[in-house]
């Protein structure tokens, strides 16, 4: 069959393929261009900062729910995980007085292991991702308090410094979000555990019967959340210098807001660390704008409710079109 | 034109970067089966989607009985008599027989939903198909020859006047496609018009009465049923093809695959066969019979209660897909979009599924490594995609079929399971695909095959194994077997069981 049939593929001009891939960065650089017009003092270098900083923790969670999500699960736990892995490590440096390095890897360790524990209800137990994660939600949040007793917990000194700002412009959050992301991409893109979420995903048994262990795939993927949630819980500490038992509370939602405003879908096997970013820096952007241009606290839950199911509005006709 | 109770004339569908109909006529006379043939992506199935409302078309347009139409959505298409069976069924399988037929508008007393009318009406609807099945059964227990009948049952319902069956011999076995036919023709002959989908050749002097021959998404010729196979073939592909079944036999050699005493409790007992190198194994029996359930226990897929497997003399531990795999065993399943692929990902992805954890070192997969060798593949196989990067969604039926092959040659299986590898794929691509098998045969490699369509396990096996009621009851040589001889094995042996 020299002439195949029905491919009679009419070439997109390169920019309006981007472009459309691109939705959500697109969207960003319009709100960006947009704010920086109605507001003087919203493209200055302070306030850019103050928004990555703000970006910051949403990012990291949202980078973490990210594996979660292109693997076609959910993790509503990323909130209470934070705030525990933030907990444990102040109350092991403080009243347990152990050393701030052992403190904090015992803070990051608790992270993984409530990721381990939603995998494990998961993969073996099938329990569905929602379940799973919604009780793990009451777990560490439960257990934050009953460690904490229900008050702050001042955070050592050296790790309270991943909250400062090296020079004048170089916020410590910034940078670990940065990392992060990198991080997160490399994964994504480069790692047998990466390509195997998109796979498992994309179609669960297709990726099993292709010889992918699965269940130990899940495993790493809600290690990996909760490892995440645990590195934002002990940011968002840092910046105020103590672990709060209610701390990051609905950070969850916000996380995977941030993951779907990215492209992602939460039918699994799409999604890019790229995309999460510039859904964070959305909402933050958002945010920060609304603040400036004084729009009450109230008012700005709606528009950001009404910019999440545009997000995704545009998104699903995009796709209806091109399929 | 009169006689005709629907006319499509000029149809054109364009999607974006795809033209799918580009200048469609059809003509459906009253009372008769129309099959409507022509390789997957040439149109068929945006023709009928068009007809049943699901698209509307870009150009061109449609009368009933030679008064123009809109049909913009099902509902009109209901209006007008227009009911469609596509391959995948519309019936919610948690309720019953009953409540699917009346889906939507059950009949009704006081306002509450009348049900010992609504299953009355039900048992009157699954006479006229000659259904012997409770109301009250839940539609998900029903096979799918059932079902299908209840899909049909359903048109009826609605007093459709034409009925649009999307391949429905599909998935049925013989005996069910002869039943299949007899209701057909039974509607034809109360005056409903049907349009028949299929890609079975000897069907179509069998059931119909007209052809329509769509290629490209043009409507290249309207031939009577009894046309010749030969030219059918030519219409549909523009060329011809010189050989159906083109299997090259070779002297088998040692055995690659061993399969003793498998037995799962309720499913199959002592199956016990080995395929050697260089040789295709065909596997043949009604569905239902245990051929895929066997054929899943062997790859590892599901467990088994007892019995062993042997892969190039390696014991295969049950249950264990991996391992199946790095002992060269591959498995193409049945449901190809179900199973086989991730609809949704590359070409280049799903033909380097298997292979990724070989080209992983220290964690970080080898892509470059990997897309070359998907790449070297796809040009092996012919498939035929923009490139790469293409989502295999968008791919036709036989290409997907080669991706999910495809996958396996990457990895360099040994033992290939193909579970029914011609289903949904059209004739270019068949032939194809049975190329392929006469290329890994003859470079010493095994294939176990599943098929339901007897004229392929004849001409493709070497040894045709027959299972019936989950245990094999019988091994014949290819060469000189008849459909005959395999359907009296395969029917025997469930008249014998069924007494017990």
């Amino acid at each position: 069959m020299a002439v195949s049939s029905n491919v009679l593929v009419q070439r997109r001009s390169p920019v309006a393929l981007w472009l459309a891939e691109n939705g959500a960065l697109v969207a960003l650089v319009v709100l960006v261009v947009g704010l920086s017009l109605l507001s003087s003092d919203f493209l200055s270098v302070t306030n850019l900062l103050n928004v990555g900083v703000q970006a910051a923790v949403t990012a990291i969670l949202a980078f973490g729910s990210t594996f979660v999500i292109v693997t076609g699960g959910i993790d509503l736990s990323v909130g209470s995980v934070a705030a525990l892995s933030a907990i444990v490590l102040a109350w092991g440096a403080t009243p347990a007085g152990w050393p701030w390095p052992v403190a904090t890897v015992a803070g990051l360790a608790v992270g993984v292991a409530c990721g381990l524990v939603n995998a494990v209800l998961i993969a073996y137990g099938k329990l569905p991702p929602f379940i799973a994660t919604l009780a793990m939600l009451g777990v560490a949040r439960g257990l934050a308090l009953v460690i904490s007793q229900g008050s702050p917990i001042e955070l050592p000194a050296q790790v309270a410094h991943l909250g400062d700002t090296i020079g004048r412009y170089l916020p410590v959050p910034v940078i670990v979000m940065v990392v992060m992301g990198v991080v997160a991409a490399v994964i994504l893109n480069r790692t047998y555990a990466g390509r195997a979420m998109y796979a498992i995903g994309g179609n669960e048994e297709a990726a099993r019967l292709s010889g992918i262990k699965v269940d130990r795939q899940k495993l790493i993927t809600y290690a990996l959340s909760g490892g995440f949630a645990a590195v934002a819980g002990i940011v968002l500490a840092s910046r105020l210098a103590s672990a709060q038992p209610q701390a990051a509370t609905g950070y969850e939602l916000d996380a995977i807001a941030a993951v779907v405003i990215g492209g992602a879908s939460l039918s699994g096997g799409k999604g890019r660390a790229l995309g999460t970013f510039v859904g964070a820096l959305i909402l933050a952007v958002l945010r920060n704008g609304l603040n400036l241009l004084s729009v009450s606290a109230f008012w700005q839950q709606v528009v950001i409710g009404v910019v999440i199911a545009l997000a995704v509005l545009v998104d699903t006709l995009r796709r209806r079109e091109t399929s | 034109m009169t006689g005709d109770i629907l006319r499509a004339e000029g149809l054109r569908k364009q999607f974006p970067g795809v033209l799918a109909l580009d200048g469609v006529d059809l003509s459906l006379r009253a009372g008769e089966v129309h099959v409507l043939l022509g390789e997957n992506g040439a149109g068929k199935s945006t023709l009928i989607k068009i007809l049943s409302g699901a698209y509307h078309p870009d150009g061109g347009r449609v009368l009933m009985d030679g008064r123009p139409v809109r049909i913009r959505s099902a509902g009109d298409a209901r209006a007008l008599g227009i009911a469609t069976i596509y391959q995948e069924f519309n019936l919610v399988p948690q309720l019953t027989v009953a409540e699917n037929l009346a889906l939507g508008r059950p009949p009704r007393r006081f306002g509450l939903v009348d049900r010992a009318r609504m299953e009355r009406d039900a048992a009157g609807l699954l006479a006229r198909v000659d259904v012997r099945v409770d109301p009250r059964t839940p539609v998900g227990r029903l096979g799918i020859a059932r079902m299908q009948m209840v899909e049909i049952a359903k048109a009826l319902a609605l007093e459709a006047r034409i009925l649009i069956m999307d391949e429905p011999t599909a998935v049925l076995t013989t005996g069910e496609v002869e039943k299949l036919f007899a209701i057909v023709r039974q509607l034809r002959d109360e005056g409903v018009s049907i349009v028949f989908i299929t890609h079975h050749l000897e069907e179509i002097p069998q059931i119909g009465d007209r052809v329509t021959v769509l290629r490209d998404g043009r409507s290249v010729a309207e031939v009577p049923a009894s046309t010749p196979h030969d030219e059918l073939v030519r219409l549909m592909v523009g060329r011809p093809i010189d050989q159906q079944y083109p299997r090259k036999r070779a002297r088998p050699g040692e055995p690659l695959l061993k399969v003793r005493g498998l037995t799962r409790r309720g499913v199959f007992a002592d199956v016990s066969f080995e395929v050697r190198a260089g040789e295709v194994v065909g596997v043949a029996g009604l569905v239902g019979a245990g051929r895929t359930e066997v054929a899943r226990a062997v790859f590892g897929a599901d467990h088994y209660d007892a019995g062993e497997v042997t892969v190039n003399g390696r014991r295969v531990p049950p249950g264990d897909v991996h391992a199946a795999m790095e002992a060269g065993l591959g498995l193409v399943p049945e449901d190809r979009k179900g199973q086989g692929l991730v609809l949704g990902a590359a070409v280049a992805e799903n033909l380097g599924l298997v292979t990724l954890r070989d080209a992983t070192r220290a964690g970080f997969v080898d892509r470059k490594g990997q897309r070359s060798a998907a790449a070297k593949v796809a040009g092996r196989l012919g498939i035929r995609m923009a490139g790469l990067d293409q989502e295999v969604r968008t791919l036709s039926g036989g290409n997907q079929q080669k991706v999910v092959i495809g996958k396996w040659l990457v990895a360099g299986a040994r033992v290939l399971i193909l579970d029914e590898p011609t289903r949904g794929v059209d004739v270019g691509a068949r032939v194809e695909i049975y190329q392929l098998v006469n290329e890994l045969t003859a470079a010493g490699d095994a294939v176990l095959m599943i098929s339901s369509d007897l004229p392929e396990v004849l001409g493709m096996s070497d040894r045709i194994l027959v299972m019936a009621r989950g245990r094999l009851v019988g091994e014949l040589p290819a060469a000189g077997a008849t459909q005959d001889d395999v359907m009296a094995m395969a029917v025997a042996e469930v008249e014998g069981g069924r007494v017990q």
